[in-house]
């Protein structure tokens, strides 16, 4: 009953959570568009590494990022038990190659933390939190920071 | 509010046809045209602007309208002639009224001064007439103020009141005795629907003279039967007035098609001839003076004085009973309906669904090994034809005449003209042909400056045409016309032609080109183009900033279009524009490289072949070229270009295609295959990850995965630069 009555007073997030490499992310859940499984894109030329290329989502050319190569831990070698997250980013669609999405979590807002000082590395550019949950350790994603004009480098 | 905004866009949209009609009647008529229709098609268009104006209380607009119409009025009733002179001062009053119109939509300011100016102009071509010395100046436009200060209940006591004698009309010719009319109103549920308000109708009406209105409750439905949004009332009139027919129907011209008028003669008197129990006002059937659009609606809404005002001529022949709901846009327009371009694009977009799912059933049919099967095959073989012709018909709703562009263009060259002290006209061709909306949006900039070119640089003075030969007027002949799945926009002059020498000179001299090149004619008039050239001696108001031609250029080309020059010393220059049909869909070429498959813009393509060792020559360790007809071109390994892989060894074992590019440069593509030659559905590429070079777009195969479409003159340009092909394919390039 009390626990009832505080959750009513602390605002829950809803976020996606996926899993790369072993590691756990989330992704606040609205920003996701759709879930669906890997299909193999068309590659685009001239493109950095991180750029799986274009699929075909209904008619839609949607460019596919690989999130483990973004987030720098290699490039994935995908097979079809992979994922693809349809994220929404600043008015874009973009799709984000992950391994598999494991849930979908409800999470009080006072369980978000800031990313522990570990300055510097391609992960924690990407990554605006943490959430500790039992032993599991969720990394926050901050879907913005993949809005194409940020990847300014060409490869 | 919106509401009211929705009415205001409307009315702007209205406007730019209307527009268009007026400045197509006025090139009719200063080329010569003579139909009385051309000039009331005119008078009409101006005469629509001002009641909607008035409606919108965009009194500028109102005032100026008004006496672009009064004056208008005196031309189509011959009292001045149709000089040159005249159709001058009316073509400069419509580019003033179509900024006035554009200000009023943007709520810009507006050119105060330009507008006097032309007034002044339009005044003075009204004869001064007898007993009317000045035209009135003090049109009162009636505006939609929705009642807001009438009295809440309807009093047929407080029209009495209003029971007045108007002064005599100044009736210049044809005066008409008083006659007394019968008249039935009997407004339709959709009257009050839109807003009108019988009261200002009626009140409109008793100005015209003495009337008695008698409520008609005749009509109306027991209390139980009552629907509370229904229209019960009608009204009888009696009304003696000196006015004619016209003019009282005028007063319910904007609400003829939601009312029952009838309209009867009691009493025997001029223009109250065969009038007989008229059902619907919207069809008159009078033979006696046919109802025309005066210049003057509902002005009588206030007891002001009478109208000395432009009386028209009493019985106009010739011309219809110009339905008030229609008859703007003079020889039978079509029925048409305004739609979103939203709507429109996304019909585009499924048509090209339409399309790609075809493709896709055909090849899963083919899997499945029923190709074979005679009642399959002939059902897709249908499909296909029905799939086609949905595509067609859809992009055949996004097609537009060029007319609107072209006829903007008649405005510019005046402008240049003017500007420049030479004497232009221009002479158009070809206004019919249909392009893509967004083609014919896109093209207007591009356009409008190689127009002025042609005026600023093109045309000689009258001085220098005069020693050529030539007669002093210079002629600009712009023309469109379908050919070969392309429309091919030309804009020719009859000027000086381009002066070669004088190009060549002044890229030397800006260091565009090195000083020792020696070019081909076609590479100097390609100089033009080249960002940062500029032949005028002094920057002019019109064209020569330097920032010209390679705009141009560059606007056409991203419409997938080419420019092409040609010209001849003394007899003058040729821009031809090619554009493709639609910007949707492309006819390309199927290729493989690596594992890819992509398609090459077929138009870019000139040929292809499966080169022997006899054609391919060594050029340094790695590169070849092709020899074609004697032609040496340089080979682009488009797997190695994108990075798909390495480069050939040997470009034996590939195809190669001949391409060309807008600049006309050559090269070979090589690709590993070719599988096929079709239609595909442009798909736009985000350009997310900084642009990728050589790749123009995307579309989706029959097997639904994506392929890329070859930008062929990036791939080209990029190829061909470190080649050291020297500065010729750059240029050109």
């Amino acid at each position: 009953m009390n626990e009832a009555q505080e959750d009513r007073r602390v605002a829950r997030r809803e976020v996606v959570v996926f899993r790369v490499c072993e590691d756990e992310y989330c992704i606040a859940i609205g920003s996701v568009r759709e879930i669906r499984r890997w299909s193999e894109a068309t590659r685009l030329p001239r493109t950095p590494h991180f750029v799986k290329g274009v699929i075909n989502l209904r008619g839609l050319v949607l460019p596919v990022i690989d999130f483990a190569a973004r987030i720098g831990l290699g490039d994935t070698v995908t097979t079809s038990r992979h994922s693809t997250i349809v994220v929404e980013v600043r008015g874009h669609l973009l799709g984000l190659l992950v391994e598999t999405v494991t849930d979908i979590l409800s999470i009080p807002e006072t369980d978000f933390q800031p990313t522990p000082a570990l300055a510097g590395d391609e992960t924690n550019e990407m990554v605006s939190g943490v959430i500790l949950l039992n032993d599991r350790l969720l990394r926050i994603v901050d879907v913005d920071r993949f809005a194409p004009h940020v990847e300014t480098e060409p490869a | 509010m919106s509401e009211l905004d929705e009415l205001r866009g409307g009315f702007f949209e209205e406007c730019e046809d209307l527009l268009t009609v007026l400045a197509e009647g006025l090139q009719q008529l200063s080329d010569g045209d003579d139909d009385r229709e051309t000039v009331n098609a005119v008078f009409r268009a101006v005469h629509s602007i001002k009641g909607g104006a008035g409606a919108f209380g965009l009194d500028v607009l109102v005032n100026f309208a008004h006496k672009f119409e009064t004056s208008l009025n005196e031309l189509r009733d011959a009292r001045i002639p149709k000089s040159e002179h005249v159709i001058g001062v009316f073509l400069r009053a419509s580019d003033i009224l179509a900024d006035l119109v554009a200000a009023m939509r943007d709520e810009t300011a507006t050119d105060d001064a330009a507008i006097e100016a032309s007034l002044e102009e339009i005044v003075a071509l009204i004869p001064v007439k007898p007993g009317a010395e000045k035209v009135d100046e003090s049109y009162a436009p009636m505006s939609l103020d929705f009642g807001a200060d009438e009295p809440a209940g309807f009093e047929p006591a407080a029209l009495e009141t209003l029971d007045f004698t108007p002064e005599p009309v100044a009736a210049i010719e044809a005066p008409v005795g008083p006659a007394v009319w019968l008249l039935t109103f009997r407004p339709a549920t959709g009257l009050y629907a839109r807003g009108n308000e019988p009261l200002l109708l009626l009140r409109a009406l008793a100005a015209l003279g003495p009337c008695e209105i008698e409520l008609d409750t005749e009509s109306l439905p027991a209390l139980g039967d009552l629907g509370p949004e229904d229209a019960g009332l009608a009204w009888r009139i009696r009304l003696e007035t000196e006015a004619k027919e016209e003019e009282i129907f005028e007063i319910f011209e904007f609400v003829a098609d939601d009312c029952a008028l009838e309209a009867v003669p009691a009493e025997s008197g001029p223009g109250a001839a065969a009038a007989e129990d008229i059902p619907d006002f919207a069809a008159p059937a009078f033979d006696a003076p046919a109802f025309e659009p005066a210049p003057e609606p509902a002005a009588a809404a206030e007891p002001a004085p009478a109208e000395p005002a432009p009386a028209k001529a009493s019985a106009p022949k010739g011309e219809d009973g110009g339905k008030a709901g229609e008859g703007k846009g003079g020889d039978g327009a079509k029925a048409s309906i305004r739609v979103d371009t939203d709507r429109i694009e996304r019909l585009v977009n499924l048509a090209g669904e339409l399309v790609i799912t075809h493709a896709m059933l055909t090849q899963r049919i083919a899997e499945a090994g029923l190709a074979r099967h005679a009642a399959i095959a002939e059902g897709l073989d249908e499909f296909r034809m029905l799939t086609r012709d949905v595509q067609e018909s859809v992009m055949a709703i996004r097609a537009q005449p060029v007319r609107p562009l072209f006829q903007r263009m008649t405005r510019i060259v005046r402008e240049a003209a003017h500007a420049t002290g030479k004497s232009v006209k221009l002479v158009t061709d070809g206004e019919g042909t249909e392009v893509d909306k967004t083609i014919v949006e896109r093209l207007a900039d591009p356009l409008t400056h190689m127009i002025r070119n042609a005026v600023d640089h093109g045309i000689e003075s009258a001085e220098k045409r005069a020693d050529a030969g030539k007669p002093s007027e210079g002629t600009i002949r712009l023309s469109a016309a379908q050919r070969s799945g392309r429309i091919v926009i030309e804009i020719a002059d009859d000027g000086a032609g381009i002066n070669r020498p004088r190009v060549l000179s002044i890229a030397k001299e800006k260091k565009l080109i090195p000083a020792d090149a020696e070019l081909s004619d076609s590479e100097i008039d390609n100089l033009l183009f080249m960002p940062g050239f500029s032949t005028a001696k002094e920057v002019s108001a019109l064209s020569g900033r330097g920032v010209g031609m390679d705009v141009v250029k560059r606007a056409i080309q991203a419409l997938g279009g080419r420019t092409i020059i040609s010209s001849k010393p003394g007899e003058g220059s040729v821009f031809s524009i090619s554009l493709p049909l639609t910007l949707a869909v492309l006819d390309g070429v199927v290729v493989r490289v690596a594992d890819q498959t992509l398609v090459a813009p077929l138009a870019a393509i000139v040929e292809t072949c499966r080169p022997t060792k006899a054609d391919l020559k060594r050029m340094g360790p790695r590169d070849h070229v092709l020899l074609v007809r004697g032609e040496p071109l340089p080979i682009v390994d488009i797997g190695a270009e994108l990075g798909f892989r390495p480069p050939v060894e040997s470009p034996l074992d590939s195809v190669l295609m001949v391409a060309e590019t807008e600049g006309g440069a050559r090269c070979a593509l090589l690709v590993d295959d070719i599988f096929d030659q079709r239609q595909v559905v442009i798909k736009g590429l985000e350009e997310g990850f900084g642009r990728t070079r050589g790749v123009a777009a995307a579309t989706i195969l029959g097997d639904g995965r994506i392929a890329l479409i070859l930008d062929v003159d990036a791939l080209v340009r990029e190829a061909s630069g470190p080649h050291g092909a020297g500065h010729v394919m750059a240029l050109t390039g």
